[in-house]
């Protein structure tokens, strides 16, 4: 039964109005949460004892660095299950990620960047994070860049679903680097194995910024799904039959 | 509440240019982000509809 | 069906493959990929001969020392079990601190003394009000007290 549905919903028809109707509702939710999590990042946050108010990236800096990998993720998983069963909405969604994902990933680079500066007395280093950060950006310009150059959509959903999963070796890279290697960069506040090394104000209000960008990410990719469906799908009549075309 | 006046606020303890600049930048992608996706709607509505109105008017079209 | 299976066992392989293969390079190259070296590899020979490199560690307590001409700085690098002097010209970023962490970038000389070219900051991952940070330190520091013989003869 369960197998019917989701290949039900698997159906560009069936998911282009789901998620129409959803987006509107997002776009709120992200909304508040933004505006709740800029709230606690400015006025309930207080100073921080080591790095006084530069500290106050981290609320955009982390959610940024977080969504950087975990759009990856979910690209490379998007674009395996595309490759495996052939359904056309999942290499959609993949190709949906990637743009976000690339944008998250440039504004986890500058914040800590402009961070970098203050604190530590350098805008850039090679150490293990940064340079592997850096080779994420460059994993999502590939997989725009190699779909951009493959005139047939479904290659194009092959090879870049084959960049995107090599690519996902990355990730574990990013995520473990200060732990393997020497880094400029210090370890993670927050952890599977200790209690998280914040203030809770702060912490509070990190995880709502990373709750605002959730939401933001699947908005935003949702309406870039549509985009994608209509232009890849423009010849299928359930398009024509669309309310917005016909009107 | 740690600020005493909105010059305070607005200094950031001397990283202004640092934080602002973080979050005005931030602000400014998602802006563009949301903005470009909204281009890209109608352009792609506009191409269906063109090829609707060419298809009713029994042409043949190309890509 | 078949041909489904037959694909998501070639990805699973390659996934496999690729994950060995980086698992392999890293950990072979592991040593090319550090930032920075600790004290006790410069004890031990295991740094760059002739060229510059960088070190990492705790800046002692107490022994930041600022030399008349104003911009010369001499400090000590440790790891806890080894020292390295350090001497500097120039500016100390703002979390520059005695008791925290630090990178330098230079050469050693003859002495042994380190001189750096660059200094950064490294900063750990703890976050937390003054107040709080005041607090942990007196509790600190009575714990210290308490028992003289082990944490108080650190510092």
């Amino acid at each position: 039964m369960s197998a019917i549905n989701w290949f039900k919903y698997a159906a560009p028809q069936t998911f282009y109005p789901l998620a129409g109707r959803l987006i509107p509702w997002l776009y709120v939710i992200a909304t508040l949460l933004a505006l709740a999590g800029i709230y606690i990042s400015f006025v309930i946050a207080p100073t921080d004892f080591q790095q006084g108010e530069a500290y106050r990236i981290i609320f955009v800096h982390v959610p940024a660095a977080w969504m950087s990998m975990v759009i990856y993720l979910a690209m490379a998983f998007w674009a395996a299950i595309g490759l495996v069963f052939n359904t056309r909405l999942s290499s959609m969604m993949a190709q949906a990620l990637a743009p976000t994902g690339a944008l998250f990933t440039l504004l986890a680079l500058v914040t800590g960047s402009l961070w970098g500066r203050p604190t530590w007395g350098t805008w850039w280093v090679w150490d293990a994070r940064l340079t592997s950060e850096l080779i994420l950006l460059f994993l999502y310009i590939g997989f725009i860049a190699l779909r951009a150059s493959i005139d047939s959509p479904q290659r194009a959903d092959r090879a870049t679903a084959v960049l995107a999963i090599v690519g996902a070796v990355n990730v574990p890279i990013i995520y473990f680097s200060v732990r393997w290697w020497n880094t400029l960069h210090q370890g993670a506040s927050i952890n599977m194995s200790s209690a998280p090394k914040m203030a809770v104000t702060m912490l509070t209000g990190m995880l709502i910024m990373a709750l605002a960008s959730w939401v933001y990410s699947i908005a935003v990719t949702f309406v870039r799904v549509r985009c994608i469906i209509l232009e890849r799908e423009r010849h299928a009549g359930w398009v024509r039959q669309l309310e917005e075309v016909k009107s | 509440m740690q600020w005493n006046s909105w010059s305070e606020f607005l200094a950031m303890g001397g990283y202004a240019g640092y934080v602002w600049g973080s979050f005005g930048l931030t602000l400014l992608v998602i802006i563009c982000e949301v903005f470009a996706l909204r281009l890209r709607r109608r352009k792609a509505i506009a191409r269906v509809k063109q090829l609707q109105s060419w298809s009713d008017q029994g042409l043949e079209y190309q890509e | 069906m078949k041909l489904r299976y037959k694909r998501a066992s070639l990805i699973g392989a390659a996934i496999v493959a690729v994950a060995l293969a980086v698992t392999l390079i890293l950990s072979a190259f592991r040593s090319n990929i550090v930032f920075f070296y600790t004290p006790t590899q410069v004890a031990n020979g295991e740094v760059p001969k002739d060229a510059s490199f960088r070190i990492g560690g705790m800046v002692v307590e107490h022994s930041l020392e600022r030399q008349p001409d104003g911009l010369t700085v001499h400090f000590v690098v440790t790891d806890t079990v080894k020292h390295i002097p350090v001497s500097y010209q120039g500016i100390l970023p703002d979390l520059f601190k005695e008791g925290k962490g630090v990178v330098a970038q230079g050469v050693l000389d003859l002495e042994g003394r380190f001189i750096a070219s660059n200094v950064l900051a490294k900063h750990d991952e703890n976050y937390m009000p003054p107040e709080a940070a005041e607090a942990l330190k007196r509790a600190k520091a009575a714990e210290a007290t308490q028992t003289p013989g082990t944490a108080g003869s650190k510092s």
